[in-house]
């Protein structure tokens, strides 16, 4: 990457690329990234903000904001249920709901907001999902939620899931309770990242007009990863807790 | 950084990438040259063809990212040199 750095040192301050460089905030042992931690709260709030102002006065007919959250709400809800089924899907739409928002808020900050105007000591602000931290610690939420509600459902029956249909796949449905975080989390990772580091190549090189396509498939692709992350998520947690019988 | 390192580390991220993306690449082809085939048989199934073909081109697409994964981790976050 120094090559790159050698040859645009001046373009650099539109748009330079920090890879594996981070803000540090310090607490006690604990290092954690910051700038990741910025963008969250960001996020957060404007999720709380939104949410509040479309749920605080409900009308049997809804306006504006109301109809907004609504139309959203139901695209979620129809996930959760198309995967999860007719009976089961209702305690999970919660769930399924916050990753999807969650996600599309965290890829859209980080490609909607310029948040190049924000200078930090380290780092650069960007997309909390492309931190690997990140996108590790929502699969793995998945993960426990999905054991949680196979448990649930099923109590120690739930095992059987491991030896059918025979014993001797038992190896491979161990492995799968790995797989399955692992390629969640690296699909968003590498997904995200990838749009954020085409789009500052493509900067760096022609730093007028090319990049505006490259960042809109960027838009087109964030909304679509953050779609297979709550569909697969709600494919999960189905197929733990549906009844084979 | 050890030159040697280096230089097989570049060339690794290159192939990773490079090889990656030759099997998604003909899926994604067969996919799509499916779905096509399918609009011009049925042009009214277009909206439900079309979704189903971009989640499943998405999948797809997430094999060579796992390859830039690994490109990626071995530019900038080498295990190999401290």
């Amino acid at each position: 990457m120094s090559i790159i750095n050698q040859l645009s040192e001046p373009i650099l301050l539109l748009s330079g690329i920090d890879v594996g460089v981070h803000y540090y905030w310090n607490f006690g042992e604990i290092s954690v990234h910051g700038q990741v931690f910025i963008v969250i709260w960001f996020v957060i709030s404007l999720l709380l903000l939104v949410s509040l102002r479309g749920t605080s006065k409900m009308e049997k007919i809804p306006h504006d904001s109301q109809n907004f959250v609504e139309y959203f709400f139901e695209y979620t809800n129809s996930i959760a249920k198309d995967q999860i089924g007719e009976e089961l899907y209702k305690p999970w739409v919660p769930f399924i709901s916050t990753l999807f928002f969650f996600i599309l808020g965290c890829n859209w900050a980080g490609a909607l907001i310029p948040w190049k105007l924000i200078e930090l000591p380290e780092g650069e602000l960007a997309a909390p999902t492309n931190d690997i931290n990140t996108t590790i610690a929502l699969s793995l939420l998945v993960s426990s939620s999905y054991f949680y509600g196979g448990f649930k459902q099923k109590g120690i029956g739930y095992f059987k899931r491991y030896i059918s249909p025979t014993p001797v796949l038992l190896p491979i449905n161990i492995l799968e309770d790995f797989t399955k975080p692992l390629s969640l989390s690296f699909r968003l990772f590498g997904n995200i990242l990838a749009d954020e580091l085409t789009v500052s190549v493509l900067t760096i090189l022609v730093p007028l007009i090319v990049p505006l396509p490259i960042m809109g498939l960027g838009i087109f692709a964030s909304g679509i990863q953050a779609i297979i992350f709550s569909t697969l998520a709600a494919a999960y947690i189905g197929e733990s807790v549906a009844d084979h019988h | 950084m050890d030159s040697l390192i280096s230089a097989a580390s570049v060339i690794a991220a290159g192939l990773s990438v490079g090889l990656a993306a030759i099997g998604p690449g003909i899926g994604q082809g067969t996919a799509a040259g499916a779905a096509v085939e399918g609009i011009a048989r049925q042009p009214d199934s277009e909206g439900p063809i079309r979704g189903t073909l971009l989640l499943s081109l998405a999948f797809m697409e997430a094999l060579t990212i796992y390859g830039l994964v690994v490109a990626l981790s071995l530019l900038f976050a080498n295990p190999f040199t401290s």
